[in-house]
């Protein structure tokens, strides 16, 4: 049986056909779903996509997070589904309160786009576990509100659980504490990352391959998670 | 009928990167005696009845402020003190 998963569109969501994309060339079936509805159509795990949703009014991701889709994804997810949010995906599991800390205005306030080598700190999650840990992956980076800022216990507790899941190498492109691109909830079902892997599935497009291991993994997960 | 303002600033351990870019500018205009400069947002709300403190405390912890980063403060002032009434 195919894996299902669901990519959310909200207004101003980018790169939700990019990740439909990714999740097809890993060999699952992308079910599109839309931030107004709060049904999730029985898809096996959920990506949030980078973008501007709600046009970034108030805070990156404050608005959406009260999307009715989003009510469902967030019980869905205290219940082990997996979930991927990438750029602004992560700032809305931020504001969800699925994952701790904060995504701010870069420290240099310029926007930043390039490809980026990020180290994969946990290779335990259902997202990340095609990877090996400490593996170095190049993947682009373009955000303009990256800075991962969190208060010293959170930041010293997701290094002591093993919830960073990927640093900036070779540079931070943002000022995010301690190099974190993406963390993971305890349960290492919900992770969240800033640099784009749904741009780095094809060599026609983007700089390597790499961004693949993302979408192979979950799949890897949902055959070994229990049905 | 008064409203209710809400100040929403980032909390003082957080970097303001807006700020210090304006901080940075003013050499430019000739102050030099501005020590720091943090940038923050003012929202102006008006129910449709009484105005209700709790209620906009309410909605400044779930949505106008993320307490991780922010703090807020909440009062009433008059409508001529509010941005529709000085423009």
């Amino acid at each position: 049986m195919t894996a299902r998963v669901g990519v959310v569109t909200f207004p101003g969501s980018l790169d939700d056909g990019d990740a439909a994309r990714a999740v097809r060339i890993a060999g699952a079936e992308p079910v599109r779903l839309w931030h107004g509805d709060a049904a999730l159509h029985g898809v096996d795990a959920v990506v949030l996509p980078g973008g501007f949703s709600y046009g970034d009014y108030l805070r990156c991701g404050a608005i959406a997070r009260f999307a009715p889709v989003m009510e469902t994804i967030v019980d869905a997810a205290r219940g082990g589904l997996p979930v991927l949010g990438i750029c602004n995906g992560f700032q809305i599991l931020c504001e969800a309160h699925l994952l701790p800390g904060a995504l701010t205005r870069n420290q240099h306030l310029h926007f930043r786009n390039r490809d980026q080598i990020l180290r994969i700190e946990s290779a335990g999650t259902a997202w990340t576990n095609a990877f090996q840990p400490g593996q170095e992956v190049l993947i682009p980076v373009k955000n303009g509100e990256g800075c991962y800022v969190a208060d010293t216990a959170t930041l010293d507790q997701l290094e002591a659980e093993g919830r960073v899941v990927a640093r900036y190498v070779g540079g931070n492109p943002n000022g995010s504490q301690r190099d974190i691109a993406a963390i993971t909830s305890s349960a290492g079902n919900v992770v969240g990352i800033m640099p784009h892997p749904e741009h780095a599935v094809e060599a026609l497009t983007g700089p390597s391959l790499d961004g693949l291991g993302f979408f192979t993994s979950v799949l890897k997960h949902l055959v070994g998670a229990p049905a | 009928m008064p409203r209710v303002v809400v100040d929403v600033m980032l909390k003082p351990e957080i970097l303001d990167p807006q700020g210090q870019a304006v901080a940075n500018a003013l050499p430019r205009l000739g102050v030099s005696d501005v020590a720091s400069v943090r940038i923050g947002r003012r929202i102006e709300i008006e129910f449709t009845g009484e105005p209700d403190l709790g209620r906009a405390r309410e909605i400044a912890d779930k949505l106008l402020a993320n307490p991780v980063i922010e703090d807020f403060t909440v009062r009433l002032v008059e409508a001529d003190e509010t941005a529709d009434a000085r423009s």
